[in-house]
């Protein structure tokens, strides 16, 4: 028999033009349950004008993205016992520095449309990926394969980052880590979007959106690397001008 | 709605659900705002002792007192672990210690504890 905590779930509401609020639904449930379980019992059977983001359930798609008691989580994979104990509350808000839409479903339109800018991509050639078996000891033949990007956009880095609060133009951890993965030597034009205010630079190293990151992307020691690369590019355009 | 603003730059200090990394931003920040106020009390007081040399031996006398010299301590604690934790972000900057930031924010701080409790036992005993 399963174990069962009664819990409270602190749900924030906002509907276009209200001022944001939380509204509060017990319940039981199993403490090894996810985060995203609870939200969709809400929605299933006490108030059906729940807004909020899922697919997959597995930590693919990236859409669940939510801040429960205070920290940027992917719902699908956090439990509810990691959260909080039997008898607590779990507080579930959207994610920061996007616009919310609707209750938890927060706007990612400015995401996808930069990470499009610096040609992040969402598959790599395998020798590209970071892997515990280094590139160099692929066979030959294993190089023809491509595999998934680490990256799963779910915004949850940008939500976690001081410096996206407050600047609306700063390009974001995913962001510059889709450019890092890109490279400046295989993709010189990125130069001018990340060299600048907006770019790198914006970073104060708060390290949050490492410490968020569900997919182990580590966007901090990419922006960090992003600069060296920039660092290089232009001390080598120093000698070798156009 | 939550949009990215200037006038957020408050949720700077806000440490709940911060990591490591996110309490030595905040760190940064209150101390560079603690040495930029120190830097526009030292300026007015200095303009304030030009004023002759009574104004002068009056500052000194006050300066002596165990508030005066808490508070000195407090600019000293604040330059060294700004600036300590400057060493921290320009190393990751350059690569060095990213992955291992977290035990480096810890050590420059346990270095900048010795650091000011030296300065504090020689300010008080001087």
């Amino acid at each position: 028999m399963s174990e069962k905590w009664n819990i409270t779930l602190k749900v924030s509401r906002q509907k276009e033009g209200e001022t944001p609020h939380f509204d509060e639904y017990k319940m039981e449930v199993d403490p090894d349950e996810y985060v995203l379980d609870a939200v969709e019992r809400v929605w299933a059977f006490m108030d059906r004008t729940v807004c909020f983001r899922h697919a997959c359930h597995h930590s693919t798609c990236g859409a669940c993205g939510m801040r429960v008691n205070n920290v940027e989580k992917l719902t699908c994979i956090t439990s509810i016992r990691d959260m909080c104990q039997d008898g607590g509350t779990l507080k579930v808000e959207p994610l920061r520095n996007f616009p919310v839409i609707s209750d938890l479903a927060v706007d990612m339109g400015s995401l996808y449309n930069r990470l499009e800018a610096v040609g992040a991509r969402s598959v790599l050639p395998v020798p590209e990926a970071e892997i515990e078996k280094p590139a160099s000891t692929w066979d030959p033949a294993d190089q023809q394969y491509i595999r998934l990007a680490d990256c799963i956009e779910c915004g949850l880095c940008i939500s976690a980052c001081p410096s996206a609060a407050t600047s609306s133009g700063y390009l974001g951890p995913a962001v510059l880590a889709g450019a890092q993965a890109n490279g400046l030597k295989r993709n010189p034009e990125l130069l001018q979007l990340v060299d600048a205010e907006d770019g790198v630079w914006r970073c104060h190293s708060a390290f949050e959106c490492s410490a968020v990151c569900p997919s182990l992307v580590d966007p901090a020691r990419r922006i960090m690397n992003l600069r060296t690369q920039v660092f290089t590019e232009r001390f080598s355009r120093l000698f070798h001008k156009a | 709605m939550e949009k990215p603003s200037p006038d957020k730059f408050w949720t700077w200090f806000n440490p709940v659900g911060r990591e490591t990394g996110g309490w030595a931003f905040i760190l940064n920040r209150v101390t560079a705002l603690g040495l930029t106020f120190y830097l526009y009390l030292h300026l007015v007081i200095l303009s304030q002792l030009a004023t002759g040399p009574q104004a002068y031996d009056q500052f000194v006398a006050l300066m002596r007192n165990p508030i005066s010299i808490s508070a000195e301590v407090l600019v000293v604690a604040a330059g060294i672990m700004h600036g300590l934790n400057g060493i921290r972000i320009v190393l990751t900057t350059f690569g060095f210690g990213v992955t291992r930031q977290k035990q480096l924010f810890y050590g420059l701080m346990a270095l900048a504890l010795v650091i000011i409790l030296f300065f504090t036992v020689r300010m008080f005993t001087a």
